[in-house]
């Protein structure tokens, strides 16, 4: 598998911000149709490593490449480019606007004039979300008045509409439900079968482990390893969480 | 019956916040009649409401995008008397020495500098906004004095006049109207417009299968505007041209004025048409275009806006660039009203604007706001002033009034907001 070139490919990645290292000389990669796990504590610098890949962050040095190619990554339209898309712990959603002008912002239908068609938006709206979230049915209120797992459908459906190649999930599942969750992990499988690569980022280890083909795991910026799923222990994974120490290879 | 109210406001989609401001201006309407002897409500009294309130409306619907994106624009009264003077001082003293006084072009070119000035003035202090990060109330707060000084200094503080004659028609004085034939074509073409634009937005969402809004409510809505159009037209054309008015416009059109007087409409105002011209093109812009719809996301979560690929920063520089065209327009109502340019022209008018935007239900908090709303609410707020003006209340009273009654209505507004769970 690891013969291919890989999707996207972070190398020597560092950010500080006034003096602290947040990411600290990090490199990961990611393989088309793969789930790649980013587990860590609170403050070991996950999130502000995919920032640097959804152009949220611009990285002080290290380099970008996308299917081998260097990739320079300036901001979120940047990033939307090479299909790279994110969802973002905090969900990213203007909340005073409706589900289908969230799901557009940015990348509105517009008609031959050059108005945006809410219309057009709104039945392509309708239409995603009747497979990704058949319960979903306040198309016309403010995605304020959505319950969390709602607004969560929102925010999934953004990013994956527009043909993501590259899918970075912050935290996707922190303020659902079981039976929410569920659909999520369904959602990823079959992403994954579609051949999108899937950085996940989470603090539940029995979701990773179900879910992830590799973890990386990071501690005070850096990177303390990465491993397939099905080499280690949930307890080797918590030793590299909590003590920063790589499982002892079994040759 | 409540119950029953309500569902009919629901089916018409008019919101709730709409049709209580226009309740309440109604209500202000109907106290001040009442209590002046039947005087406020009058045609000539509606007129020169109308009028009154251009300036500042134009403004407001700025305003609204300003304080969308959480920002504020203190400087709009001293900018209109910058622009102004600038605009005064051209087509008083310069143009004049060119093409000769009184030339037809002079109005046409003195509108467009006004209004790229305007637009340049309010690009740079977007810039410093947007681009140095210095919070928007600094910037304009700095921008009032500057420009209120550099007024002064255009003309050392004289006040320029008589502005150029064609100017002039449009601060709508006496000729400044369309007459009673163009204001009913206006109010038809109005009326038409109105019309196509329910029936074509009622077939887009039939395209796409969605439950329609019920056919009597759409006729219902259909007759709401068509009698309101029509009304604002009748009102306009039954306030009469004073005596010598009338008789300029004989001689100019060659009528014998009979013994018992001609009865010669004034119309709607060219200043109220150009605020109604400009209400529509912001709403168009505010709820149809890219630009209107990155505005409210922005000012809804910047953040958010900023991640979806928005560039905030050069949003921030055409929404202060807008509002400063806005601002030369408004100046140029404003100084073709009064036929002269003073130094203090346009002095507190950004209060008044921002009153009126906020009284309109624009929330200083961000993201939520509309054009129609800002332009009630500078009519609610021109009508409490002229009202309280023809009652006889004392000036330091008015201004007591005015300060009340907008603290207490933004707290109706947040009451209202926070039971709707919006």
């Amino acid at each position: 598998m690891n013969k291919q070139t890989p999707l996207i490919e972070l190398k020597n990645i560092e950010l500080a911000f006034g003096g602290v290292k947040a990411v600290d000389d990090v490199s990961i990669d990611l393989y088309a149709g793969e789930v790649v796990g980013l587990l860590g504590h609170n403050g070991a610098g996950k999130s502000t490593l995919v920032k640097v890949l959804s152009g949220a962050y611009q990285a002080d040095s290290g380099e970008i490449y996308v299917n081998g190619e260097r990739a320079i990554i300036k901001n979120p339209r940047d990033a939307r480019t090479y299909n790279i898309e994110t969802i973002y712990q905090t969900l990213a959603l203007a909340d005073n606007l409706d589900a289908a002008s969230n799901l557009f912002l940015g990348r509105e239908i517009v008609n031959k004039f050059g108005f945006v068609d809410d219309d057009a938006m709104e039945a392509a709206t309708r239409k995603i979300m009747g497979r990704l979230n058949p319960n979903f049915s306040k198309f016309s209120s403010p995605v304020s008045a959505l319950s969390g797992g709602q607004r969560q459908s929102v925010a999934i459906t953004r990013a994956v509409y527009f043909n993501a190649k590259i899918l970075i999930m912050d935290e996707p599942t922190a303020a659902l439900g079981p039976q929410e969750t569920e659909m999520v992990a369904e959602l990823i499988n079959q992403l994954k079968a579609d051949g999108i690569g899937i950085f996940l980022i989470s603090h539940d280890i029995h979701d990773v482990m179900q879910l992830c083909d590799r973890i990386s795991v990071m501690k005070n910026g850096k990177l303390v390893g990465t491993e397939r799923v099905e080499d280690v222990t949930d307890d080797e994974i918590l030793a590299m969480i909590i003590l920063g120490k790589n499982p002892e290879k079994k040759s | 019956m409540k119950k029953s109210l309500k569902k009919f406001v629901d089916a018409i989609g008019i919101d709730m916040r709409l049709l209580g401001m226009i309740g309440a201006l109604i209500m202000l309407w109907v106290v001040f009649d009442l209590v002046t002897g039947g005087r406020f409500l009058t045609p000539r009294n509606l007129f020169n409401l109308s009028v009154q309130t251009a300036s500042v409306a134009v403004m407001a619907t700025g305003m609204v995008f300003v304080i969308v994106t959480r920002h504020i624009d203190l400087s709009v009264g001293a900018m209109l008397g910058f622009i102004a003077m600038i605009m005064g001082s051209l087509q008083v003293y310069i143009l004049p020495e060119y093409l000769g006084l009184g030339h037809w072009s002079i109005w046409i070119i003195t509108v467009i500098v006004g209004i790229l000035l305007g637009a340049l003035i309010g690009a740079f202090q977007g810039w410093i906004i947007g681009y140095l990060a210095v919070p928007a109330f600094i910037v304009t707060l700095g921008g009032l004095l500057v420009w209120r000084g550099a007024a002064w200094w255009v003309t050392q503080g004289a006040t320029i006049a008589p502005v150029d004659v064609t100017f002039r028609l449009l601060g709508g004085g006496s000729s400044g109207t369309l007459g009673d034939t163009l204001s009913w074509a206006f109010g038809i073409f109005a009326t038409v417009a109105a019309l196509i634009m329910m029936v074509q937005s009622r077939r887009r969402r039939a395209k796409h299968g969605f439950t329609p809004k019920p056919l009597w409510a759409e006729f219902a809505l259909g007759g709401i505007a068509t009698f309101l159009i029509t009304g604002f037209v009748m009102i306009m054309n039954a306030y009469p041209l004073p005596k010598g008015a009338v008789k300029r416009y004989a001689e100019a059109n060659n009528l014998e004025v009979p013994a018992e007087g001609l009865f010669i409409s004034h119309g709607i105002a060219i200043p109220v048409v150009i605020v109604l011209a400009i209400g529509v093109m912001m709403t168009i812009i505010a709820t149809r275009t890219r630009f209107g719809r990155y505005i409210f996301a922005t000012g809804g979560n910047p953040d958010a806006a900023e991640l979806s690929g928005i560039n905030t920063r050069l949003l921030t520089v055409k929404i202060f660039a807008l509002m400063g065209a806005l601002v030369a327009v408004a100046a140029v109502i404003a100084s073709a009203r009064l036929g002269s340019v003073g130094n203090d022209l346009g002095t507190l008018d950004e209060l008044r604007t921002i009153a009126a935007v906020v009284i309109g239900g624009t929330a200083l908090s961000g993201g939520i706001g509309t054009i129609h709303g800002a332009i009630i609410g500078a009519v609610i707020m021109q009508s409490l002033q002229s009202g309280m003006a023809m009652v006889g209340v004392d000036a330091p009273l008015q201004s007591i009034v005015v300060g009340v009654v907008l603290v207490f209505a933004v707290w109706i507004d947040i009451v209202y907001r926070k039971r709707a769970g919006l």
